[in-house]
């Protein structure tokens, strides 16, 4: 049973959903968040979208296979952990880049931080995002 | 140092991504391989530094110890790392000729890197909480790898095997609470320094149950075993040969570790029920295997029944006792996954792992037979080979104080492996094929009958090496045993302080 009401609003909630997962993502750091709860939210929207549409067009707006797309994060998550070593640290210790600010290179008013603990952190959303994926379209099929 | 313990860890986990990405181009395996050479690599030299500097530890994210997460390897730690590499290099080898191309589309290489980088992990953590989520990921690698095929009888074994398994996980996991409560860390050893101190010892003792039956049910004992014969049968022969050879070990090391350095304050106690364990798994084991006629049945009850050998050498707790459950892991490992590597070629050659079903073996490929005899006399323990001096160290430990019975039973229990063995040998190898064919090796294409019988012959020939030298492993093993035994070192090294 598909419904015209669920297979219209599923477009525009699934567009909203993945806006606000990486809106989740993002504010992690300091606020309740991050990549683990930003990727189910993502994972959500596709899943949203797959019960209203369709899996095979779930799958065709998601372009790649979700399985890849977990492994990547994996990937991603890992390099995070690698980073450090260019700088001689242990694994896995935070790296900073600041950005603009007062003071340039450290961290002061004004300044964008980025770090490594970030990359770690979207290493995170991709992997939960695809595992979702992956589960739901799969289940999806069967059903 | 940080690099060096992470090493062997960012290996695996690398490899399985870029062997996932691959999946469907004919470069997956070989990425898989060398994956494994390059972890080998870092188990190597991990190990030259411990023997050089002794217990190394890291803080990863430079967080101190005991608030992040520890990497340590003591001697024990860093052989389990280097025999594990091993194994997965072998099996690595040998799926080039065992693993179908539609396994690997679905992510064979990506979930066998994981699940050695997850046996790896529980090896080097030095965090009990850290231990809990290396034993998740191998659980889940390991339930991936065991329906990879999706046949019926791989899904009911499955089943069977992730259900126990969770029931040890939410155990390990109340354990992991109620010992945090008590003592505010899960560093193993700040809980070395800490455990001692908390002023109501009978609940230690009984947290320190708590996760002896959840490491119970990983090491598959008496009477908590029933998961492994259930399962291990079913699954492709590269992957029952590493999940025989690494995962019940996993738990071993695992006792061995928190009975040494953590719950050793009513030793009369914990450790008398683990004697207990010891002996009725070694039986049970031994018996359940004389029962069966199938190949990789047989030689799943024998894992269980060899369990009982390292934890009879736990439970004993004397230098020599620890040293022989050392060797024993070491010796177990290689043999048991050379054994169903064995039975993969059985299988391969002959059409069949029912020994009513198959025959003939020895006069098609004698060099086979030979292959066999080695792992299978050596998991029985005949002189010079390594399960002989393994078991002689364990035997000798009991009789140093006066445990006849167990003794006994470690001895018996010899005599019914050579039983099973001799049965796999009198069925398979012997007697004519009862379908009247002649199973023949040279069927098997020539580059994939090299994948399979390379690995074999290395393990078969490493068994040879330590039966024949067994001089610098047992000097190893008692190196270790000290270690443990004396735990001080470990702890300094982790918390950067005298305990």
């Amino acid at each position: 049973m598909r419904s015209i009401i669920l297979r219209t609003g599923a477009r525009y909630i699934c567009a909203l959903m993945l806006v606000f997962s990486v809106y989740m993502l993002l504010r992690g750091h300091n606020e309740p968040g991050g990549g683990f709860i930003g990727g189910l939210i993502g994972g959500t929207a596709f899943a949203l979208y797959a019960i209203g549409c369709s899996v095979a067009e779930a799958r065709r707006a998601l372009r790649v296979l979700p399985q890849n797309v977990a492994v990547a994060g994996l990937g991603i998550a890992l390099l995070a952990g690698l980073m450090a070593g260019l700088d001689g640290d242990a694994f896995f210790e935070g790296q900073w880049l600041f950005l603009g600010g007062e003071v340039p290179g450290t961290y002061s008013k004004g300044a964008l931080p980025l770090s490594s603990v970030l990359v770690f952190d979207i290493g995170v959303y991709l992997v939960v995002f695809g595992s979702v994926a992956t589960l739901v379209f799969a289940m999806e099929e069967e059903i | 140092m940080s690099w060096l313990l992470a090493a062997p860890l960012i290996a695996p986990f690398l490899t399985a991504v870029a062997a996932f990405l691959l999946r469907f181009t004919p470069l997956g395996h070989w990425v898989s391989v060398g994956g494994m050479a390059l972890q080998l690599v870092a188990a190597g030299a991990l190990m030259a530094v411990v023997l050089d500097q002794g217990v190394v530890a890291a803080q990863m994210g430079g967080w101190p110890a005991p608030f992040g997460i520890t990497l340590v390897a003591d001697r024990l730690s860093a052989v389990m790392v280097v025999i594990t590499a091993i194994t997965g290099l072998a099996v690595a080898v040998y799926a080039l000729g065992d693993v179908t191309r539609r396994m690997e589309e679905l992510g064979y290489h990506a979930l066998f890197n994981i699940l050695i980088g997850g046996v790896t992990g529980a090896f080097l953590t030095g965090d009990l909480f850290n231990l809990y989520v290396w034993f998740e990921v191998m659980l889940i690698s390991s339930f991936g790898l065991l329906i990879l095929g999706g046949r019926p009888e791989q899904i009911d074994g499955a089943i069977k095997y992730v259900t126990l398994n969770l029931v040890s996980t939410i155990l390990f996991l109340s354990g992991i609470g109620l010992l945090y409560g008590m003592t505010g860390t899960l560093n193993m050893a700040d809980l070395a320094v800490r455990v001692p101190e908390v002023a109501d010892q009978p609940l230690v003792t009984v947290v320190a149950m708590l996760f002896m039956v959840a490491f119970g049910v990983k090491a598959a004992v008496f009477p908590l075993f029933f998961w492994l014969p259930a399962s291990y049968h079913t699954p492709a022969f590269a992957v029952s040969a590493v999940f025989a050879g690494l995962l019940t070990k996993v738990g071993v090391y695992a006792l061995i570790r928190m009975f040494t350095l953590v719950f050793t304050g009513d030793v009369a106690f914990t450790h008398t029920v683990l004697l207990w364990v010891a002996g009725l798994t070694m039986v049970t084991g031994v018996l359940g295997a004389a029962a069966q006629m199938e190949v990789r049945r047989i030689l799943s009850f024998h894992i269980v029944s060899q369990i009982g050998y390292m934890i009879l050498g736990l439970a004993l707790m004397t230098p020599l006792a620890i040293a022989g459950a050392v060797f024993y892991l070491v010796h177990h490992i290689i043999v048991k996954a050379n054994l169903f590597l064995i039975a993969g070629v059985i299988d391969q050659a002959a059409g069949s792992n029912e020994l009513k079903r198959i025959g003939g073996l020895y006069k098609a490929a004698p060099l086979l037979g030979l292959l066999f005899l080695i792992p299978a006399f050596s998991l029985a323990g005949f002189p010079p080979l390594s399960g002989f001096w393994a078991k002689y160290v364990l035997i000798a430990a009991a009789l140093e104080v006066e445990a006849w019975v167990i003794a006994g039973i470690a001895l018996v229990t010899g005599l019914l492996t050579i039983y099973s063995m001799t049965k796999i040998w009198g069925e398979a190898f012997w007697p004519a094929h009862p379908a009247g064919i002649e199973p023949s090796l040279s069927a098997i294409p020539r580059a994939r009958r090299l994948s399979l019988m390379l690995p074999i012959a290395a393990l078969a020939g490493l068994t040879l090496l330590i039966g024949f030298l067994p001089g610098p492993f047992v000097a190893f093993a008692e190196a270790s045993a000290a270690e443990l035994l004396d735990p001080s070192g470990y702890v300094a090294a982790v918390l950067g302080r005298a305990p």
